[in-house]
């Protein structure tokens, strides 16, 4: 049977879902404003939320363009992981020894350190969109490829044997019995992924480019302006929170079995 | 009893130095509803991985129709719960072995609409398997065996998880549903009533490596009631098993 709420239990659960994470956000901007106030601290060192805000509304254009690039190498990066992770997950999958040869090299990428890799990349691919997308996709590529190689090994035993005792050669056992398992764990890794994304994005405008967020914090902080800095980091959080929805909602679309009762998710 | 439909002689298998199934021989007449029972590591699911395909024997025969296996096998399989996909509907996963077998979606969902009201899930083709009590999913899960229109079934202990009293309600169903449709069955199960209740004949099997320790021929008339013949074989059987002793890997 459908499960079905009753209204006052889904009331209380908007209010918990979206009224307390408004209230303790809320609650720290409040603090910090007061200390900012009364503590006597020059705005050049700290400045309070309300000039953060006031000062990021007034460079409202400037933010927005610098927001545009920081958003494509962001999704284009992450695009160019999750496909080149499905590929390599799949051939993984297919292939078992290729694992042990390609892991150390996957597990030795996620080991470089950004603030090493990311000026070499904007030497060699100079300040253009190339190099974000490639430092994003560095960043994101390995835990996208372990939700997904975990995922699909989560899949139930019975079902594989079911499908492969109906005449299933294993490509078929694949698309119809592990790739859909792996399903659940594929979101967790799009979560993760997506917030690494952002940093990665920002982290390698900093580095070098023409215009973004990264670059455009590092401009503010040389002028003396850690308002602005901090506008930008204002902005970059909201884009993440954004992006973060934007998977919930991808996932509640394509999985709507998990928001029955008695749902089994990892 | 009619000409065997399957024939099983000296199958065998052994996994490392672990002796699993040793000279096994059964065979199952057309129309006929045979059952294996044995303890648990008797090799009872090996048997069916052999029959499906996932193993093949160290030594012995399978014969269907008299003819050795080949790729196209003659099994609807039921796997040890209901192994239904999560991510499909009921109608979906139902029609999941025409699927596989190449019939169109349309096709295969035509096919089976009209057996939901049989099975006692009319109304919830649009369901998703964590809608479904235990019972329903059992029966889905024999719907989406029996409509793949193969020669004969293999359920390998399929009401093994749910609890006592659905199960006694699955057991009496699909003694009705067999009586009706004549289904050639083979049943793999641990639970003697549900041997007894079910079958024509129960091959008994030792424990590892299994192998026929007894043939009991349950010639009761349906449909069947727990009662004193019932529990009278069920007895004798037990003793049978609690007799025969327990032998190592190394025999």
């Amino acid at each position: 049977m459908p499960f079905i709420r009753p209204a006052a239990a889904r009331a209380a659960t908007a209010f918990s879902r979206l009224c307390l994470p408004l209230l303790s956000v809320g609650g720290l901007f409040v603090l910090w404003e007061a200390y900012a106030q009364l503590s006597g601290i020059p705005p050049t060192t700290l400045p309070a939320p309300s000039r953060v805000l006031t000062q990021g509304a007034l460079q409202y254009r400037a933010l927005w363009d610098n927001t545009l690039p920081t958003l494509y190498a962001t999704l284009f990066g992450f695009a160019c992981s999750v496909s080149a992770a499905f590929v390599f997950s799949v051939l993984i999958d297919f292939f078992r020894p290729l694992r042990r040869a390609l892991l150390p090299i996957f597990v030795i990428s996620q080991t470089l350190p950004m603030i090493a890799i990311a000026p070499l990349v904007v030497l060699w691919f100079g300040f253009g969109l190339a190099p974000k997308i490639m430092l994003v996709a560095l960043v994101t590529f390995f835990p996208m490829l372990i939700a997904l190689v975990q995922g699909y090994a989560a899949t139930a035993d019975e079902i594989e044997q079911l499908v492969a005792s109906m005449g299933a050669p294993r490509w078929r056992v694949f698309l119809l019995a592990r790739q859909p398992s792996a399903l659940p764990y594929f979101f967790a890794g799009l979560r993760i992924s997506i917030t690494y994304a952002v940093v990665g994005a920002i982290f390698s405008e900093y580095a070098g480019a023409a215009k973004g967020l990264g670059i455009y914090i590092l401009n503010a902080k040389n002028n003396f302006r850690p308002d602005l800095v901090l506008a930008a980091v204002m902005v970059s959080a909201i884009l993440t929170l954004l992006l973060f929805g934007a998977t919930v909602l991808i996932q509640r679309l394509s999985m709507p079995w998990t928001r029955l009762a008695g749902n089994r998710t990892p | 009893m009619t000409a065997a439909r399957l024939e099983l002689s000296g199958l065998a298998k052994t996994f490392g130095n672990l002796p699993v199934l040793g000279d096994l021989s059964l065979s199952v007449g057309r129309g006929e509803f045979v059952a294996i029972l044995g303890p648990s590591g008797s090799g009872k699911s090996t048997i069916f991985k052999l029959l499906t395909g996932a193993l093949s024997p160290d030594a012995g025969a399978i014969l269907f129709d008299g003819v050795p296996l080949n790729d196209r096998r003659p099994f609807a399989f039921m796997p040890q719960r209901d192994a239904l996909m999560e991510w499909r509907r009921i109608l979906d996963n139902t029609t999941l072995g025409l699927e596989v077998q190449g019939i169109g979606r349309a096709a295969a969902r035509r096919r089976v609409a009209p057996l939901f009201a049989e099975f006692g899930l009319a109304g919830f083709e649009q369901h998703y398997p964590a809608q479904l009590s235990g019972g329903m999913r059992q029966r889905a899960a024999l719907l989406r065996t029996v409509v793949q229109d193969k020669d004969m079934l293999l359920l390998d202990e399929p009401f093994g998880a749910l609890d006592a009293l659905t199960r006694a309600d699955m057991q009496r169903w699909l003694e009705t549903m067999w009586s009706r449709h004549g289904w050639t069955t083979l049943l793999v199960t641990h639970d003697v009533r549900e041997a007894v209740l079910l079958s024509d004949r129960i091959y008994v099997l030792s424990a590892r490596p299994g192998r026929v320790i007894a043939e009991v021929a349950v010639p009761l008339p349906r449909p069947r009631r727990t009662g004193a013949t019932v529990a009278a074989i069920e007895a004798g059987i037990l003793d049978l098993l609690l007799s025969t002793p327990t032998e190592g890997p190394e025999r």
